[in-house]
C-alpha cells in the first residue's frame, strides 16, 4: 500500500496503529458482549447473569426466554446497527470532507432525513418503517449533497493551508443553516398535526425504545449494503486523503469513489435515523476515538468504527435506561451529552493549531 | 470643518458638529417608514374585515367592543410587538458581530440565543409557571450564562472570532438536546406551549408583554448608542484601540451585557427568533453603503425584517398562524447557505 508510507512523520503510530488496531478489536468485542449482556439483563424487570446467558443459548416459552427474545434482544440489535451505521458514516463523511469536524448529525444530514420523514407521515400516510425509508434516505441524500457543494464552494483551493481553518468553520455554519431551515420545515408541519407531533417528539430525540422487530428485520438490509461498500472503499479513502490529484495519479476514479461515498452515507444515514430518530455525535466521536489507536489509516478506522459505533450505541442506551428509573433518557440524549464536550475539545485543539 | 465623502455635517448649538452618513440616513428613513407601512397593514386587514373608517374611529377611541377589542388588543400590541422585538435583535445582532469582528458571530449561531431558549424552557417546565417574569427571567439568565461559559472557553488565544463562532456551534449543540430533553420529560400539554413557545411566534402577545420590551429599550438603546463611538474603534483591533485611548475591557463587557440583555429580552417576549439577529445587520450593511456594522440601520432593518416576517407568517396559511420562529429560520437559513455558498473572500 503507497498509501501508508506517504504519511511520513506519522509512521511511528502507523506501526503502533499495525499492532494496537487488532487488540482494541478483539478488547471491542469482548466489551460488546459485556455490553449485550448488560443491555439483556437491565429492565424494569431484571435478569440475572446466569439467567441471561442460559436464556440466549436457550430459547423456551419461559417469561424470561420471551422478555429476552421478544423485547431485550431486537432492541439490543437494533442498538448495535445503528451505532455501527452512524460509527462507519462518520469515518466516511470525515475522509470526503477532509474536514476532522464532520458528522452527520452536525451536518445537518440526519436532519434531512428527519424531515424527509415527517413529510412522509404527514403527506404520503407513511406509518410503517418500510414506508417511511425510502423518503429517510432521499432526505439524506439530499441534504449531503447539498452540504458538500458548500464545503466544494468553500474550500476553493483544495486542502490550502489558509483557507483550511476557515473552510472547516463553514462547513459546521452550512450544517446548522441547513439543520435550522430543515428543522423549521419540520417544526411547521408537526405543528398541524397533534398525535404527529406527540409521535414525532420522542422520535426526534433518537429514542430505541418501542421499536419491533419488524423494523430490524426492513433496517438491517440497509444496513448491511451500506456497512459493506463503507469497508471496500478503505483503501479509495486513504488514496483520497492524499488529494484529488495525487489520488488521481495513482489510478483512483475520483469522482466515481465520491458517489459511492455519498450512496453509502445516504443508505447507512437515511436508514439509521428512520429506524431510532436522530442520533447526533455518535459519527463525531466515535472515528476520533478509533484514530487515537488505530492511526489514520482508513481501512483500520473504520473497521474499529464498526466496533466502537455499536458499543458506544449500546452503552448510551443501557445508561439511559438506568440513570432516570421508572423513565428513560433517549440514547440519542445521552450520546449528545458525550459528543458535545468532545466536539468542544476539538474545536479548541483546532483553533489553536490553526492560531 | 473638513469635509468627508458621504457625510453630511450638521451644525448644532453649542459648538457641536454632527457627522451623518448621508446614505444610512436616508436608509433608516426608508426603513421606518416601510415598517409603519407594515405595520399599518397588519393593523387594517385580517379575518376579522372592518371598514376604513371604522378603523379609524376605533384607533381615534371610539368604535365598537368588537372593533376595539380586535384592533386595540389584539393586532397593535402584535404589530408594536414585531417592531420592538426585530429592532432589539437586530441591535443584538449589530454589537456581536462588531464584539467578534465576524458576520457570524450573532446570538443564534453562537448558541447564545439556544442558551435564553434553555433558561426558558426550564421556568415553564421544571418550575411549571409561564408569567412573563419568571419566562424574562430564565431566559436573559439562560443568555448570560452561555453567553459567559462560551467566551469563557474561547477567550485566551488569537483569532477570536473563529474560535468563538465554532465554541458557540458546540455549546448550541448540547444545549439544543438539553432543550429536547426538556420537553420529552414534560407531559403533552407542557409540551406544546413550551414547543409552540420554543418556536418563537407573537401570535399571543398583548400589551402588558409589550411594555417591559418598550421599557428594556429604552435604557439599552441610548447606552449602546453612546457606545457606538468606541465599539467601531474597539474593531480595529484590541492595540490600536487601547492606543487610541478606548478601556477595551470595560466597553466590551459593556456591549457584551446590552447584547446580551436585548436578545434575552427579546427571546423572553416571543421565544427565540430564529437568524434575524444574523441577517439584520448585514443586509442593513449592504443596503446602506456603510462603512462598518452601522447599530441604527440594523435596528431599523430587524424591525421590518420581523413585522414583515410575522405578517407573512398570520397569512401565507391563513386561519392556521405559523409562528414567526419558523419563517424566519427557514429563510434565514437559506439566506445563511447562500452567504456561506456565494460570498466572496
Amino acid at each position: 500500500m503507497p498509501t501508508t508510507r506517504s504519511y511520513g512523520t506519522l509512521t511511528t503510530s502507523q506501526g503502533a496503529g499495525r499492532v494496537l488496531s487488532p487488540l482494541a478489536a478483539v478488547l471491542g468485542l469482548g466489551l460488546i458482549v459485556i455490553l449485550v449482556m448488560t443491555s439483556v439483563a437491565v429492565g424494569s424487570r431484571p435478569i440475572p447473569m446466569a439467567d441471561v446467558w442460559d436464556g440466549l443459548l436457550h430459547r423456551d416459552r419461559s417469561t424470561e426466554s420471551v422478555i429476552i427474545w421478544q423485547l431485550r434482544m431486537p432492541r439490543t440489535v437494533l442498538a448495535l446497527t445503528v451505532g455501527a451505521c452512524l460509527g462507519v458514516a462518520g469515518a466516511v463523511m470525515q475522509a470526503l470532507t477532509r474536514n476532522p469536524l464532520a458528522e452527520p448529525g452536525i451536518l445537518g444530514v440526519n436532519a434531512g432525513a428527519a424531515f424527509a420523514v415527517v413529510v412522509a407521515i404527514a403527506g404520503f400516510g407513511a406509518t410503517s418503517f418500510t414506508g417511511y425509508v425510502w423518503f429517510a434516505c432521499a432526505g439524506a441524500a439530499l441534504a449531503s449533497t447539498l452540504v458538500w457543494a458548500v464545503n466544494q464552494r468553500a474550500c476553493g483551493q483544495l486542502g490550502h493551508p489558509t483557507t483550511a481553518g476557515n473552510s472547516q468553520t463553514r462547513l459546521l455554519l452550512a450544517g446548522v443553516a441547513l439543520s435550522a431551515c430543515l428543522s423549521a420545515c419540520t417544526g411547521i408541519i408537526t405543528m398541524f398535526d397533534e398525535d404527529a407531533f406527540d409521535s414525532y417528539r420522542f422520535w426526534v430525540v433518537g429514542s430505541l425504545a418501542n421499536r419491533d422487530q419488524s423494523i430490524l428485520l426492513a433496517f438491517l438490509p440497509f444496513a448491511g449494503i451500506g456497512l459493506l461498500v463503507a469497508l471496500a472503499l478503505g483503501p479509495s479513502l486513504n488514496a483520497l486523503a492524499l488529494g484529488d490529484d495525487q489520488a488521481s495519479s495513482l489510478g483512483l476514479k475520483v469522482a466515481h469513489i465520491r458517489v459511492l461515498c455519498f450512496a453509502v452515507l445516504t443508505l447507512l444515514c437515511g436508514a439509521a435515523t428512520a429506524a431510532a430518530g436522530p442520533i447526533a455525535f455518535v459519527g463525531l466521536v466515535v472515528p476520533h476515538a478509533v484514530r487515537l489507536i488505530t492511526g489514520p489509516d482508513q481501512r483500520r478506522v473504520l473497521a474499529l468504527s464498526l466496533i466502537a459505533g455499536p458499543a458506544l450505541v449500546l452503552a448510551a442506551d443501557i445508561v439511559g435506561r438506568v440513570i432516570a428509573r421508572p423513565g428513560e433518557v433517549e440514547a440519542g440524549i445521552v450520546t449528545a451529552f458525550v459528543g458535545a464536550p468532545v466536539l468542544v475539545h476539538l474545536v479548541l485543539r483546532q483553533s489553536r493549531r490553526n492560531s | 470643518m473638513t469635509t468627508v465623502p458621504g457625510f453630511t455635517a450638521l451644525k448644532l448649538p453649542g459648538g457641536f458638529t454632527l457627522r451623518l452618513h448621508r446614505r444610512s440616513t436616508v436608509t433608516v428613513a426608508a426603513l421606518l417608514t416601510t415598517a409603519s407601512i407594515i405595520v399599518a397593514v397588519t393593523v387594517a386587514t385580517g379575518a376579522y374585515e372592518i371598514t376604513r373608517s371604522d378603523l379609524l374611529h376605533t384607533l381615534m377611541g371610539g368604535g365598537s367592543d368588537m372593533d376595539q377589542f380586535i384592533v386595540l388588543r389584539q393586532r397593535l400590541p402584535r404589530a408594536v410587538a414585531a417592531v420592538l422585538v426585530g429592532a432589539a435583535l437586530g441591535l443584538s445582532g449589530a454589537v456581536f458581530q462588531s464584539i467578534s469582528r465576524n458576520p457570524l458571530g450573532s446570538p443564534d449561531v453562537v448558541g447564545f440565543a439556544t442558551g435564553s431558549a434553555s433558561g426558558g424552557l426550564i421556568v415553564i417546565l421544571l418550575a411549571g409557571t409561564s408569567s412573563f417574569a419568571s419566562i424574562a427571567t430564565g431566559t436573559v439568565t439562560g443568555g448570560f450564562a452561555t453567553a459567559l461559559f462560551v467566551y469563557a472557553l474561547s477567550a485566551g488565544h488569537g483569532k477570536g472570532g473563529e474560535r468563538l463562532i465554532l465554541t458557540g456551534i458546540a455549546v448550541g449543540a448540547m444545549l439544543s438536546s438539553v432543550n429536547d430533553y426538556l420537553i420529552t420529560r414534560a407531559t403533552l400539554e407542557d409540551a406544546e406551549t413550551a414547543k409552540a413557545w420554543q418556536f418563537g411566534s407573537l401570535n399571543t402577545i398583548t400589551w402588558p408583554h409589550v411594555t417591559p420590551v418598550l421599557v428594556v429599550l429604552a435604557v439599552l438603546v441610548p447606552l449602546t448608542l453612546a457606545l457606538a463611538g468606541p465599539m467601531r474603534v474597539l474593531e480595529m483591533g484590541d492595540d490600536a484601540a487601547s492606543g487610541l485611548g478606548v478601556e477595551v475591557a470595560r466597553v466590551r463587557i459593556l456591549l457584551l451585557a446590552a447584547g446580551v440583555a436585548l436578545a434575552g429580552v427579546a427571546v423572553a417576549t416571543s421565544g427565540p427568533i430564529g437568524f434575524l439577529a444574523m441577517a439584520a445587520p448585514q443586509l442593513a450593511r449592504k443596503v446602506a453603503h456603510s462603512p462598518g456594522i452601522a447599530l441604527l440601520p440594523s435596528m431599523a432593518m430587524g424591525a421590518v425584517l420581523l413585522s414583515a416576517g410575522d405578517l407573512l407568517a398570520q397569512r401565507l396559511l391563513s386561519p392556521f398562524q405559523i409562528p414567526v420562529g419558523l419563517v424566519t429560520a427557514a429563510l434565514g437559513g437559506l439566506y445563511l447557505l447562500w452567504v456561506l455558498t456565494w460570498r466572496k473572500g
